[in-house]
Formats: C-alpha cells, sequence, structure tokens
C-alpha cells in the first residue's frame, strides 16, 4: 500500500518535471531548427527536421549593412565584459572597506546600501539621460559601465561571503609582515574571494549582456547598439518584409552563446544563484 | 615599549573611507543627481512640440494630478495582472518542486539535468526571447502550424489581437524566465529546515500533504515573502517582454502597456515634466518595497523566536505580580 502510493508520487514528479522541461527547451529546439531554414521553407509551415540553409542564413545576417551585428557583438562584449569586471572589483573593494575598518560612518554606510539594495534603476532614468547628455557621454558606451562601480546587490553578497570566508586576523597578520592596506586587498583579499567573484562575475556579465532599457535609450546611432537594441529593430514596421530566416538566426546569435557557456558551467551556476540570496 | 604602543595605536579608518569612497562618489553622480533632477523636472511644464521646446514653467503638481486622471491606473492595473498571471504559477509550481527535489524519499531520477533545464530561461535575452515568442506565436507561425496540422484547431488563433491572449502569452514568458530561479531559492530554505523535525513528524504518522503544510510552508515563510516582495519590484519594472511582443504599441488597445512603457515612451518623446512625475510614482513604490526588503535583511530575530520569548517572560511576569 505505502508502496504504490510513493510510485504513484515519483510517477506523477516525473510526469510533471519532463512537461515542464519540454516547455523550457521546445522553444529553443523550435529557434535552432529555424535558423537553418530559408524563408521559403519558413513559409511552407513547420517541419521537426532542420533545413539547410544555416550558412546561408548566417552569410545574409553577417553581410547585412543594415544590422551592423559583427559590431553589436563587439559592442556588448566591451560592456558586458567591462561591467563583470568592474562590477566585481569595486564590491569587493566597498564591502571590503565595511568588513575590515572601524570609521565612524562604517554603520551608517552599511544601512544606506542595503537600503538601496532593491531599488530598480530606471526610476532616476530622466535624470541620468539629462546627466550624461550634458557630460557629452550620450551615444557612448562609458555611461553604460560606470555606473557599474557602485552595485549594491553584488556589493551585500561580497560582504556576506567575507563574514563567512575572510578571518580579520589573516589582515592583522598581514599588516604584520608589511603589507600595504591595498596590498593587502590585491594580494590577498581578492585571492581568496575568487569564488564569490566568479558567480557575481558570470551574472553580471549575462545581466549587462541581456540589458535593454538603458542602453536602448543612451545609445542612437547604429554602429554603438549592442544586440538587444538590435534584436528590438526587427521587430520594426517592416518585420512583414523580413527574411524570417534571417530573423531566426538573429535571434540564435543573441542567445545561444549565453546557453552553451550555461551548459559547461551550469552546476557552478545553478549553486551560485543561492550563494547570495539576492539577484535582481 | 612606548614603540609598540606607537604602532598599536594606528588608525586605520581613514582607509575604510578610501575603500569606500569609489562607491558612493559613483552613486552621487549617477543615481543621487539624478534623482533630485528628475524630481525637479516632475514640477515643471517641460516638453518638446516638435523641436520646439515648450516650458520649462513651474506647474507645482498639475503633472502629478493629469498623469492620475489620464492613464497611470490603467497602466499600473496593466502591469499588476501581466505579474500576478506570472507569478501564482510560478510560485505555486516552485514550491512543488522544491518540496520533491528536497524530499530524500522521492527518488528523482536526472535531478540535476532537470534542476539545470528549468533555471535556462532565466539566463535568457528577454528581448530575444520575447522576439522569439512573436515569431512562434504569430498567426502563421510555427505553434499556429503545428495546432493546425494536429487538427487540435480550424484555423489559426490570433494570439496578440486579443487581450488574454497577449497578456498571458507576457505572463506565460515571465513565468518561464522565473520558476527556475525560485525553485533554486526555495529548495535551498527547506534544506535549511531541521530535518529531525521532518522526522518526527513521519513517527506521528504525517501524511505528505501534512508535512507541507503544517511543517514546510511555515518554515519558510520568511523567504516567501522576500520571494513575493522581491518579485513584485520585478514586476514594476516589466519592459523589455511587452515592449517588443507588441512593438512598444501595448497592443491591444494599450492593455499590455506597462509603467516603464509608459515611462520609456515620455523619455522618447522627450516629455521631461510627466517623465518626471511618473518616475517619482515609481520611486515612492520602489521606496516602500525597498523598505520591507530591508527590514526583512536586517532583521536580528528573523523567526521571531526572540520576540515569543519576550513575550513569554512578560506573560511568566504578569503573572507573577498577579
Amino acid at each position: 500500500m505505502q508502496n504504490k502510493k510513493s510510485s504513484g508520487r515519483t510517477i506523477l514528479a516525473h510526469a510533471v518535471l519532463i512537461i515542464l522541461a519540454f516547455m523550457c527547451l521546445f522553444f529553443f529546439y523550435i529557434l535552432i531548427i529555424n535558423a537553418t531554414r530559408s524563408h521559403a521553407q519558413l513559409q511552407l509551415g513547420f517541419s521537426a527536421l532542420p533545413g539547410s540553409s544555416l550558412i546561408t542564413n548566417l552569410m545574409n545576417v553577417l553581410n547585412d549593412p543594415a544590422i551592423p551585428i559583427v559590431k553589436g557583438i563587439q559592442n556588448s562584449l566591451i560592456v558586458s565584459g567591462c561591467c563583470a569586471a568592474i562590477v566585481t572589483y569595486f564590491s569587493a573593494l566597498t564591502a571590503y572597506g565595511i568588513y575590515a575598518y572601524d570609521f565612524k560612518l562604517k554603520h551608517a554606510a552599511f544601512t544606506f546600501i542595503m537600503a538601496i539594495l532593491v531599488m530598480p534603476t530606471q526610476v532616476t532614468a530622466l535624470g541620468f539621460l539629462r546627466l550624461i547628455t550634458n557630460m557629452g557621454m550620450d551615444d557612448s558606451l562609458l555611461p553604460l559601465i560606470l555606473p557599474s562601480v557602485a552595485s549594491p546587490s553584488v556589493f551585500y553578497f561580497m560582504h556576506s561571503y567575507m563574514q563567512s570566508s575572510l578571518p580579520k586576523e589573516l589582515i592583522e597578520a598581514a599588516r604584520i609582515d608589511g603589507s600595504g592596506e591595498f596590498g593587502t586587498f590585491n594580494r590577498i583579499v581578492m585571492p581568496i574571494m575568487k569564488p564569490a567573484i566568479a558567480v557575481q562575475a558570470i551574472f553580471t556579465f549575462v545581466g549587462s549582456w541581456n540589458n535593454y532599457f538603458i542602453p536602448a535609450l543612451v545609445i542612437t546611432s547604429k554602429n554603438k547598439q549592442t544586440l538587444p537594441i538590435m534584436i528590438a529593430t526587427l521587430r520594426g514596421a517592416d518585420y512583414m518584409n523580413f527574411d524570417m530566416g534571417k530573423i531566426y538566426m538573429m535571434i540564435t546569435i543573441a542567445i545561444v552563446p549565453i546557453i552553451i557557456v550555461y551548459l559547461f558551467l551550469s552546476k557552478f551556476i545553478v549553486e551560485g544563484v543561492t550563494l547570495g540570496g539576492v539577484k535582481e | 615599549m612606548p614603540n609598540e604602543k606607537k604602532i598599536k595605536s594606528v588608525s586605520y579608518a581613514k582607509w575604510g573611507y578610501i575603500f569606500i569612497l569609489p562607491f558612493f562618489l559613483t552613486y552621487a553622480i549617477f543615481s543621487v543627481i539624478p534623482l533630485v533632477d528628475t524630481i525637479r523636472n516632475s514640477f515643471y511644464e517641460y516638453y518638446y512640440s516638435g523641436l520646439k521646446a515648450i516650458g520649462p514653467n513651474w506647474v507645482g503638481f498639475a503633472n502629478y494630478a493629469e498623469m492620475l486622471a489620464a492613464d497611470l491606473p490603467k497602466y499600473a492595473w496593466n502591469t499588476f495582472v501581466m505579474w500576478i498571471l506570472g507569478f501564482i504559477p510560478q510560485i505555486v509550481v516552485a514550491l512543488v518542486l522544491a518540496s520533491w527535489f528536497t524530499d530524500a524519499r522521492l527518488k528523482i531520477h536526472g535531478k540535476q539535468f532537470f534542476k539545470v533545464v528549468i533555471y535556462l530561461p532565466n539566463l535568457i535575452m528577454a528581448s530575444a526571447f520575447a522576439m522569439l515568442f512573436f515569431a512562434m506565436f504569430s498567426n502563421s507561425g510555427p505553434v499556429n502550424n503545428i495546432l493546425l496540422s494536429m487538427g487540435v484547431i480550424g484555423e489559426a488563433i490570433r494570439f496578440m489581437e486579443s487581450t488574454f491572449g497577449a497578456r498571458t502569452l507576457v505572463a506565460l514568458m515571465n513565468f518561464l524566465m522565473w520558476f527556475g530561479n525560485t525553485t533554486i531559492m526555495l529548495m535551498a530554505a527547506i534544506m535549511g529546515i531541521n530535518p529531525s523535525i521532518f522526522e518526527a513528524a513521519e513517527l506521528d504518522g504525517c501524511t505528505h500533504i501534512q508535512k507541507f503544510f503544517k511543517i514546510t510552508l511555515p518554515q519558510i515563510k520568511p523567504l516567501l515573502t522576500y520571494t513575493l516582495i522581491t518579485s513584485l519590484i520585478g514586476g514594476l519594472q516589466m519592459f523589455d517582454v511587452p515592449q517588443i511582443l507588441t512593438g512598444g504599441q501595448g497592443a491591444p488597445d494599450r492593455t499590455t502597456m506597462t509603467l516603464i512603457m509608459y515611462l520609456n515612451n515620455h523619455l522618447q518623446a522627450k516629455n521631461y515634466g510627466m517623465a518626471g512625475a511618473l518616475s517619482v510614482f515609481l520611486f515612492i513604490i520602489s521606496g516602500a518595497l525597498c523598505w520591507i526588503v530591508f527590514k526583512m535583511n536586517t532583521d536580528p530575530d528573523p523567526d521571531g523566536s526572540k520576540f515569543a520569548a519576550k513575550r513569554a517572560r512578560n506573560a511568566a511576569k504578569k503573572g507573577g505580580n498577579a
């Protein structure tokens, strides 16, 4: 009786999981299949088997002067890479400043960062756009990178990690050995923080790679667009006249690199989600 | 001896300030100044009519009044409906999956595979995902093709031309992108529950359903609240998916227009006064939600045990006095 009941539960659990996994993978399967088919084949209806136009579609996308996708990939890589490096370094630096030193405003600084932890950036977008226009930074990649020096949620993650993994005696020992304060941070603290830095670098890179709202408002010229902005232009007025094979290929270029990297690092990433407990 | 004393009294406080300076400087420049400027703009009539700037003229709270009288409540409602349509299945599915994944008596094959797959959509570029859905659910897209060829439907479903269809598609995407993330967060919370509570319940003959409702749910209540609030903040920022899916139109008849899409329209049109007023509304709502998150993160008594102890002590004292 007990056995029967629990095997029923096992079957139910597997059925639900298979349906959910199917829902998650089905759309990407169609995406990749359709990226290999020509516009004419796509008009004929759906097919579960890949077509033979993968290279043709890829070439059509790469050679379209209206959508400089190679430049887009480059811009996205620059912004995401710089953000990942800056976010992790400066968040660790800020967290270390508050964790390792005693100063009058220490508690106030920590409280302030915790208060703005989940504040959406969109609420200050108006002033932000006006500010960077006045500073002459409109239509450039800099305003997409510089603000990431102040990332409250990554700070919180780093601070929690230091509390569990960075003994203060170690800092004291480094001081006795004559290490300078910046030297201690760069040569002793940063290596200890490596696991936390890796997790946050990945999440920041992905978040920045996918970011659409602010970049779409800041960037106006074609050769500075990042990938999400280019994807959005596909949804423009001439959608009906567009080569569908090309559309699927562009979406593939935007998301498949992330999927591939994820498959290699999946175990690490899935564990990283709960390490910090905070995600925007 | 005096030398040693000197070393001990070296103050490192200035290094604390130096290390946190870049953060606060950046935050002041790129967030505080823009916030002040945004609030200031909300009190002015300031927009572009063609290339000609109208204003800035001081109008007090006129922008706020106009916004409340016109479209703001409608867009707030749209945002809320699409959020809740996605959030309810998200939290229910995540709870069920998390309790299955953490149930030692339930042998799930390929647990790691399922965890990896359900988390995958969370990392996908939302704008590309929306573009993909737009192509798939279009009138002659693959989904209609498959349903037609299977004979499930007689003619193509016009998903994006009905309010319900368009909102459901947005909610479905939000659900797919977030249920895996929530599952993994809840799993960590459930694994943090003392296993002896479950063992005792099993000895007492508790069923799975009882264990779930009487132990698991109450034990992870703080995290559930936290998930609810952070998801609300995420919902408030809903933009990429409906923007791309409807080409910024919020079709049909602006029923999928969210608050941030509305803000985006005003920003694109350089309609500074109205964009400012809308931003201040959003700032107040997010501020309230931030405060709740802040309280939960810095709560010295997260499970209420200290409060309970204090109450018991007070009750004992009172009893003693009487």
